[in-house]
């Protein structure tokens, strides 16, 4: 290790003990007070599975159906949990399983420390069985990744990947040990990673940029905030909340950023973005201070950059100086912890209520009320939409339920219409887009929050990529609650092939499985609602269930998700049909 | 800021790990630019390596370019620079047949004129030296190209700046 790592100086003269290197990976794990990790065992990391057998009172190994699968529970678990997912698997094709996730967390900020076995060292690169340069392979998409070829190294490995996982904008991080280190014995003992001398994580905030910021705020006549997941990331919710309330600011978040404070929060005016809502999306092109909180310009936000607030000063709270002044250009920076920056900036900034501005939200959320959301929400025609699914879903969890959704257009609806009450409620896979997340998402939520409601929510394309995790979800108990919103088709992407292909439905339609029979097959609890009239009992049921449930409801075929942007135009062009 | 493209100097202060060139070559791939040249080697700091890569970029990309490697855990610390503000070489090697010292007096001038330096020389060959600005070494190739290399080979570009580079002090503030 060439790196210089300053551990804990109280800790230095631990006493060592004579341990494998597998032996040291299972402690480690401990010592960073790791309880749960998913995954999948092989060739290649057996020692140290023979170690999670030996250890099992102490650290519990869930057994996913598919090493994607343990990826997707790291992230759910980390998601509600704020704590670091741990997931492992064997060499070659079980480390390439784990690129999806990876991934996933990486363009999601998700804290995850991915294991891998890898052959022997002195097999390396000579293409042995299953051998891949996973490393190699992962380095594009891991905040650090590591091999570790002696026992020796491993306490630091772990120490530093743990720490580089969780702080500053978290992210993956993968340490890929050879087998021989495994077997290896070695002196050990373990500190923790306090500080790693190439690596600064939280930027510091000099007050000439607070004081800045504050002026602007403080002048504005039109201020407009948008938040993303660096709010939940950072545990800065009530900070937040007291900083716009103070400020009397009307405030949209990405997907990522949603129930970081409640939706029926006043100052809560929806969700910006491609499918979000009209009044945030049109009122970006009109306000005169736009500061941006803990989020990062995604192009499924911005639209097209040219038309994208170009009145308005920009504002952006941000913990990486690397996402400043990448897509949008800023007025003031305030760089770090968007917690400490809130506070900070809370006494520089005057009370306001901005009561003509907040009208103007207001005004075309009625719009989008009359044109889209009742009749998404209260439907008059026959076919059942998805809208109407979440509703009672948000009736029968009183809005305190854990949100996991899949990609496509029922995470849309699930994002715009869930009720959200507590932070950490809505778990998307966001950035990626990663068909296949939620169901094993969902199994790392429930498990991260045992003592919450997790309701997943997919389509019936998403559900079907990773739908052999209904197994371990069987295996594990967990009280998972599984909807399926089926219209037999990829239905975004049929959207799209609808409004800008001219219908032609190219490999979008699906002939489906009995879905029901399938999960009764894992032996769960399972029930298809094809009628309105028997939607609210089913859903009931479902909530009331003590035990997994899975539930079909057969929606219209062929719906749309309005509003939308569509891809390159401006957030002003947002169309409502 | 421009976003006409030109030349700069990238100099990336770094922990001396195995992957980082891996790690640092990927932000260019994924931008789709390529590399011009890429040169490594230990730096002013004791454990510290310097990369020393010249790409053809924006300015404005290449502003976002070095948030993005600086953002890598082992990287310490990023600069750009333009030619105006950097002081900077390349080296290229010139493997010749003996004979055509002694045959074409010609090169004999070349060599002095040019500055080159000969390292080596034996029966068979002898081997060039030109160090300078890139230019220089191409101007040399195409003038001893007429009669023949057998071998060539130019490096990367290394540069040092004309201003401070302060990252003893960052270090040292990390360190405390």
């Amino acid at each position: 290790m060439q790196t210089q790592t300053i551990t804990s100086p109280s800790d230095v003269k631990k006493e060592t003990i004579r341990i494998s290197g597998s032996e040291a990976v299972v402690r480690c794990l401990i010592e960073e007070g790791v309880q749960t990790i998913y995954g999948y065992p092989g060739g290649a990391i057996m020692p140290v599975y023979d170690e999670l057998f030996k250890f099992q009172d102490q650290i519990h190994h869930v057994l996913t159906r598919h090493e994607q699968g343990a990826t997707h529970a790291a992230q759910g678990y980390a998601r509600v949990s704020g704590e670091v997912g741990v997931a492992m698997a064997t060499s070659g094709p079980g480390a390439t399983n784990l690129i999806t996730g990876i991934a996933d967390a990486q363009i999601d900020s998700t804290p995850m420390v991915c294991i891998t076995g890898q052959v022997p060292s002195h097999l390396l690169g000579s293409d042995a069985f299953q051998e891949t340069d996973i490393v190699g392979i992962s380095t594009p998409v891991t905040k650090w990744n590591c091999q570790v070829t002696k026992a020796a190294d491993i306490p630091e490995v772990i120490a530093k990947a743990f720490y580089i996982a969780k702080s500053g904008r978290p992210g993956p991080v993968l340490i890929d040990i050879t087998k021989d280190a495994q077997f290896e014995e070695f002196d050990f003992s373990y500190t923790k990673c306090e500080k790693i001398r190439s690596y600064n994580p939280v930027p510091k905030c000099d007050d000439q940029s607070l004081q800045a910021a504050a002026e602007l705020i403080n002048n504005a006549k039109k201020p407009f905030v948008v938040w993303g997941q660096g709010v939940i990331l950072g545990e800065a919710e009530k900070e937040f909340q007291a900083f716009i309330e103070k400020a009397g600011i009307p405030s949209a978040w990405t997907i990522l950023g949603a129930s970081a404070i409640p939706t029926s929060h006043p100052l809560n005016v929806g969700m910006v973005g491609m499918h979000g809502n009209y009044a945030p999306n049109v009122l970006t092109n009109e306000c005169d201070i736009l500061i941006a909180i803990g989020m990062r310009f995604d192009d499924r936000v911005t639209g097209r950059l040219n038309d994208y607030a170009k009145q308005a000063k920009v504002i952006h709270f941000e913990i990486d100086p690397a996402e400043v002044d990448k897509n949008v250009k800023t007025e003031v920076s305030v760089l770090g912890d968007a917690k400490e920056n809130l506070q900070k900036i809370l006494p520089l900034i005057n009370e306001n209520t901005h009561e003509e501005w907040h009208q103007q939200f207001k005004d075309l959320y009625t719009i989008e009320y009359d044109k889209i959301i009742s009749k998404d929400l209260h439907p008059t025609k026959d076919g059942l939409t998805m809208g109407e699914v979440l509703k009672e879903i948000n009736t029968n969890t009183d809005g305190k339920a854990v949100v996991v959704t899949d990609v496509g257009q029922h995470q849309m609806i699930a994002c715009r219409y869930a009720d959200f009450k507590e932070s950490k409620s809505n778990i998307t896979s966001g950035g990626l887009g990663t068909m296949g997340f939620c169901l094993p998402a969902a199994i790392g939520a429930k498990m991260g929050a045992p003592e919450r409601e997790v309701v997943a929510i997919c389509g019936d394309g998403g559900y079907q990529m990773t739908i052999q995790e209904l197994g371990t979800i069987f295996q594990q108990k967990l009280a998972v609650k599984i909807v399926v919103l089926n219209n037999d088709f990829l239905g975004m992407v049929r959207q799209w092939q609808q409004l800008f292909f001219d219908k032609r439905y190219a490999s979008t339609e699906m002939i489906n499985p009995d879905f029901v029979a399938i999960a009764k097959g894992y032996y769960l609890n399972a029930r298809r609602v094809e009628k309105r009239e028997d939607l609210a009992e089913a859903v009931q049921e479902m909530i009331a269930s003590k035990e997994p449930y899975f539930l079909e409801v057969r929606v219209e075929k062929e719906d749309n998700v309005f509003p939308m942007i569509p891809s390159g135009a401006s957030v002003s062009e947002i169309r409502l049909d | 800021m421009s976003t006409e493209k030109q030349l700069f100097t990238v100099s990336v202060y770094t922990e001396n790990n195995i992957g980082l060139l891996n790690r640092i070559s990927a932000i260019f791939q994924r931008r789709h630019i390529n590399i011009e040249s890429l040169n490594t080697s230990p730096s002013e700091i004791k454990g510290v390596s310097r990369f020393t890569i010249v790409v053809y970029v924006s300015e404005v990309n290449m502003k976002k370019i070095i948030g993005q490697i600086e953002k890598q855990v082992e990287v310490i610390k990023a600069f750009y620079h333009n030619d105006e503000d950097t002081i900077y070489q390349v080296s290229g090697l010139f493997k010749i047949k003996s004979d055509l010292l002694f045959e074409e007096r010609q090169i004999q001038n070349i060599i002095k004129e040019s500055g080159a330096r000969i390292v080596t020389v034996n029966k068979e060959f002898f081997v060039l030296e030109k160090s300078g600005r890139k230019e220089e070494v191409e101007l040399l190739y195409r003038e001893l190209s007429v009669f023949g290399i057998m071998q060539f080979t130019r490096s990367g570009r290394i540069a040092v700046t004309k201003d401070e580079m302060k990252i003893s002090t960052m270090l040292a503030a990390f360190t405390n």
